[in-house]
């Protein structure tokens, strides 16, 4: 089965359990199960290939210009832990079917714990580190779901959020990690970089990738000192307990830094840091599970412990450590899932998973009590099952290690931690199995169904078979995975035995053994000597970070935001000009390269106007209605410039915008106060004219600077320029950029004018329809009205331009591919042909007539651009590639047609459109019953006596 | 001529942002488009300045041409501002109409204690 098939059918199957929930629970369970074992048989399909040492591998290119590839390869490392993955996700979905009780949505669960699985998956058999970082953040967020899967229980959702807040963290700076390892290669593939061993440590961002890198790992895998977010994690249902924190997610930190090992391992920085962390990791752990009431928390903090165990041994650094890390996890994997469950069967039977309110289930539930002693005891290194074997084996690796000149310490405290962990084992079996039958647990304990034992006794036969048998049967897996790690070249010598001899790691774990019995014997004086001890709450600490964090924040985001439009305002230009200023003098300016062009009397005069105008508004922009008569001779005086310096389409676009938009403002103006009043004292408005004046400065600085020196780089205009007529038909350039060379901005642009219009529409509807219209229907005017509301002049002069104006409008329409014109100006021309006529004739008049809602002319110019765009594709072409030729038909004389046309109107349905609905919908606030008119014309001499009642205002 | 231009730029971004500072939201919407014409022509002058040479091809001879892309820019620039103008003073009417007042400032600021209620 492709590797491909294998990570991708997790997620597919994901889709199913959700759906088929309504078939019923059962249904569900079945799909996730039967999609796990396929992608399980799958990857077992590759076991030949694997144990013959081969790479198995699937590759596409996916974005290859960001080095980022979809590929997947599998060796007897990824081979390991997807088996471990797939295999143990196979039987907690067996578990989970007979755990979860009637009200859990059971979908929603194996849906989560698919697309978990899926994630792992993905991360164990990429290639490409930045594929990887992606499935990497996956784990993150369905594990975040997972723990928080009962929703209603605080801690869960607190668990799930402490879990991503630190996993979520340490995967940032991994992505960091993984940007410079594959910036020092030169490759995010794995298989290069594996290649690359001198060239990342020589690199002198060896160091910043490797903490970068490990962070991430040590996150994920609950590493001291961020191991205090799996305890909380326990909240999740156990058969999560026993998936991700057991078995999948944590020891995807180990499967990296395992899958990195070949590369990164072997310096003192290694060594130190990981072996250290390790260490620590495992004596604090130990320490901290024997005094853990709750059998979730005894259990979790054991993970960490072992975690820490394993990370001790990659740190190491030597290839024989490295071999009994892989054999470790193998060993880790097997007991504590069978543990994890084994807890979950007593909470789900028991009623508490509180270890002081258990004690003596031997009786009751001897099935549990056979599967948990043989897991714990394997826990505890006891012979002859596979913990001993490879705590046997680590013992013997800690005995020769040296740190920093001390032969003693790593042995001691690896003694020490191991003492630890056989106490908490023994306590698991004594204070949970044996001991008197008790007559106060809260549920009735007794031996579970066979679908919820059937998981765990299967791991503990594997525990026993392993420690009897282990050369037969983990030797080959491995040896594989181990010849992964260690990337190639002679596996060290090593033997999976039960009896080495005299070794000294015999008498450390006889040392252990006889701690652990008597620390358990002693554990109720140790828990007070415990209890007494003053000792850092981790969860507080983590909160109290958090605190901090959000209320750093909070002063900050309300000392920049709040809720004065005027603050933003006068911050963004502030540090706009700072940070222009700052440019302006880390930079050279060179000298002037152009000359500056005289201006003419006409010049002048305009920019007199303009300036004056400017002045004027600033003044008196307390009167809002002469300072809209200013704005409207600023506009004339911009479109005259733009007509002078050569630029005749946009001096025609801006006096038609100008036109709409003053008649946009009165319309508002008619509802809004005539008059704004002093509300600042003089220094603020001082010191807001500083802002404006200092920016003015700057903004015109600038501008003056880049007119009087010439392009530095090449511009992409002569290219316009010379391919105008050429490639796109036509003379008129400008038109020419915007139906063509840049026709998906432009259509861009006409859906953004059509959302625009949309939203006018959509906020007038909610205004209309809240209390705000009774406002509006009896309101008084609070200006004089005109006696004659439509006055017979002007309705007769607009009805005569109509036809006039959109003949303009046409022609305008066509001229524009070759002369100034084209689709936008033609629709703002044609939009106030039609405004006209609401003016001159009222608002209710001209609903009357009207015959498309503009909703659908807004709807159909972007269409009909959309299809003209489409159209290339019939043609082989990408979207938008414009076409034109030559047609004659009689009589007319032969004339030119570029599909440019057809896409140019529906620039004009679109503009025309988007401009009318928006005024439309401000004219309808002022619009009140009875002001329709019925006849075409308010005032009719020849009309009977009815008109001499006279017109309405 | 570039410095009328320039100056020009700098008077209408100096009015549209000391009418953006404003308390009400009217002038806003006045700045706004002050500074919505000053963006335009900073634009369309980044082309840099050149009177009768139009962006229209002359078959027949050779001529200078303006650069054209700046102004095909500015061209859509000028209608999305429209639109934008167009939601901008829409929300400012709904805002009034719906609480009778026309203030920016979700709350009374402290500092501009000149204000009438």
């Amino acid at each position: 089965m492709s590797l491909f098939l294998i990570a991708a059918l997790p997620f597919l199957g994901a889709v199913f359990p959700a759906l088929l929930i309504r078939a019923g629970r059962n249904a569900a369970a079945s799909a996730a199960g039967f999609t796990t074992l396929l992608a399980f048989v799958g990857l077992m399909l590759h076991i030949p290939a694997v144990f013959r040492g081969d790479t198995v591998q699937a590759s596409i290119d996916w974005l290859p210009a960001l080095g980022l590839n979809a590929n997947f390869f599998l060796d007897g490392l990824g081979f390991l832990f997807a088996a471990m993955i797939l295999g143990i996700g196979l039987l907690i979905i067996l578990y989970a079917r007979f755990y979860l009780s009637r009200e859990d949505p059971m979908g929603q669960f194996f849906c989560y714990l698919l697309l978990f699985q899926g994630a792992m998956v993905g991360i164990v058999l990429s290639d490409n580190i930045l594929l990887l970082l992606v499935f990497w953040e996956l784990t993150s967020l369905s594990s975040f779901l997972l723990i928080g899967y009962w929703k209603h229980l605080p801690e869960g959702r607190q668990g799930a959020r402490m879990a991503l807040a630190v996993t979520g963290s340490g995967g940032l700076a991994m992505i960091a990690g993984m940007l410079m390892l594959g910036h020092i290669v030169g490759s995010y593939d794995l298989s290069v970089i594996l290649q690359n061993k001198d060239a990342i440590q020589a690199s002198p961002l060896y160091l910043p990738a490797l903490i970068l890198i490990l962070l991430g790992c040590f996150t994920k895998s609950a590493q001291f000192p961020f191991h205090f977010w799996l305890p909380h994690a326990m909240a999740a249902p156990t058969p999560v307990s026993a998936y991700l924190h057991s078995a999948t997610m944590v020891k995807a930190g180990l499967f990296l830094m395992a899958r990195l090992w070949p590369v990164l391992a072997g310096t003192p920085e290694w060594f130190y840091i990981v072996a250290t962390t390790g260490l620590v990791t495992m004596l604090v752990g130990a320490m901290i599970a024997l005094f853990k009431d709750d059998l979730k928390a005894l259990l979790a903090f054991s993970t960490v412990s072992h975690l820490g165990l394993i990370t001790m041994l990659l740190g190491f650094g030597t290839k024989i450590a490295a071999v009994v890390a892989v054999f470790h996890i193998i060993n880790h994997a097997t007991f504590k899932a069978a543990l994890f469950m084994t807890a979950g069967i007593v909470d789900h039977e028991a009623g508490t998973r509180d270890i002081k309110r258990l004690g003596g289930l031997r009786h009751l539930m001897p099935v549990t009590f056979a599967i948990g002693t043989v897991a714990a005891l394997s826990m505890a290194g006891i012979p002859p099952l596979n913990g001993f074997l490879s705590k046997e084996m680590m013992l013997e690796e800690a005995a020769h290690t040296t740190w920093y000149g001390s032969a003693l310490l790593v042995p001691v405290l690896v003694t020490v931690a191991a003492l630890f962990s056989a106490a908490y084992s023994f306590r698991f079996i004594a204070h949970v199995f044996l001991g008197p039958k008790r007559d106060d647990y809260p549920g009735h304990p007794h031996d579970p169904n066979t679908g919820m034992w059937i998981g765990p006794a299967f791991l503990v036969t594997l525990v026993v078979l392993i420690g009897l048998a282990s050369a037969k049967i983990a030797g080959p897996l491995v040896a594989t995975a181990a010849g992964a790690v260690i990337g190639g070249g002679e596996l060290p010598y090593y033997s999976l035995k039960l009896w080495h001899g005299l070794t000294p790691a015999l008498y450390m774990s006889i040392v252990a053994v006889i701690g652990g019995v008597v620390f358990l014997a002693l554990h109720a004086q140790l828990t007070r000597i415990w209890t007494a001890l003053p000792r850092p709450e981790a969860k507080q600490i983590f909160e109290a970070l958090v605190r901090a964090l959000t209320r750093t924040a909070r002063v900050v985001t309300d000392g920049l935001h709040n809720g004065a439009l005027t603050r933003y305002a006068a911050i963004m230009v502030t540090f706009t000009v700072i940070i222009g200023y700052a440019a302006y003098r880390g930079g050279t300016l060179g000298a002037a390269t152009r000359e500056m062009q005289t201006a003419g009397l006409l010049p002048v005069v305009g920019w007199f106007a303009l300036v004056v105008s400017t002045l004027f508004i600033v003044a008196k922009h307390r009167n809002r209605l002469v300072a809209l008569v200013l704005i409207g001779v600023v506009g004339l005086v911009v479109s005259m410039a733009f007509n002078y310096l050569s630029a005749p389409d946009l001096a025609l676009t801006q006096i038609s915008v100008e036109v709409v938009t003053i008649i946009l403002m009165l319309l508002a103006l008619n509802f809004m106060p005539k008059e704004t009043p002093v509300e600042t004292p003089l220094p603020t408005r001082l010191r807001d004219g500083a802002i404006s004046v200092v920016a003015g400065l700057g903004a015109g600085g600038l501008i003056y600077a880049l007119m009087m020196r010439d392009f530095a780089f090449p511009t992409i205009s002569d290219y316009h320029l010379a391919n105008s007529y050429k490639g796109g038909g036509g003379t008129n350039v400008v038109n020419v950029i915007l139906v063509d060379f840049r026709g998906y901005d432009t259509f861009g642009e006409i859906i953004v004018l059509g959302i625009a219009a949309m939203v006018i529409f959509a906020l007038t509807e909610a205004v209309l329809n809240s209390r705000v219209r009774a406002y509006l229907l009896n309101r008084k005017p609070d200006l004089p009205q005109a006696g004659d509301a439509h006055p017979l002049m002007m309705v007769v002069a607009t009805r005569v331009m109509m036809p006039l104006a959109l003949m303009v409008a046409a022609y305008i329409f066509f001229r524009g591919h070759n002369l100034p014109g084209g689709g936008f100006i033609a629709g703002l021309i044609a939009a106030i042909a039609i405004i006209m006529q609401y003016m001159a004739s009222g608002f209710g008049w001209a609903t009357e007539r009207q015959r498309y809602p503009y909703h659908a002319i807004i709807g159909s110019g972007v269409l009909i651009a959309a299809a003209t765009g489409m159209g290339a594709w019939f043609n082989g072409m990408p979207f938008l590639t414009s076409a034109f030729g030559y047609i004659h038909w009689e009589p007319l004389e032969e004339f030119e047609w570029a599909t440019a046309a057809l896409f140019d109107l529906g620039v004009f349905l679109a503009v025309v459109g988007a401009v009318l609905l928006a005024l439309e919908s401000l004219s309808r606030f002022a619009w009140q019953p009875g002001i329709s008119s019925e006849h075409a014309m308010d005032i009719n001499p020849a009309r009977d006596e009815a008109a001499k009642t006279g017109t309405e205002g | 001529m570039e410095l009328l231009v320039a100056s020009a730029v700098g008077i209408l971004t100096a009015a549209g942002i000391y009418l953006i500072l404003r308390r009400r939201s009217f002038p806003v919407i006045l700045g706004l488009s002050l500074l919505t014409y000053a963006v335009n022509v900073f634009l369309f002058a980044s082309g840099r300045l050149m009177s009768g040479a139009p962006p229209i091809l002359n078959k027949y001879e050779e001529v200078l041409y303006t650069d054209p892309l700046p102004q095909a820019l500015v061209l859509t620039a000028i209608v999305i501002s429209f639109g934008m103008t167009a939601v901008v003073v829409m929300i400012a009417l709904g805002a009034y109409l719906s609480s009778r007042d026309d203030r920016t400032a979700l709350n009374a600021e402290p500092e501009g204690s000149g204000g009438d209620a």
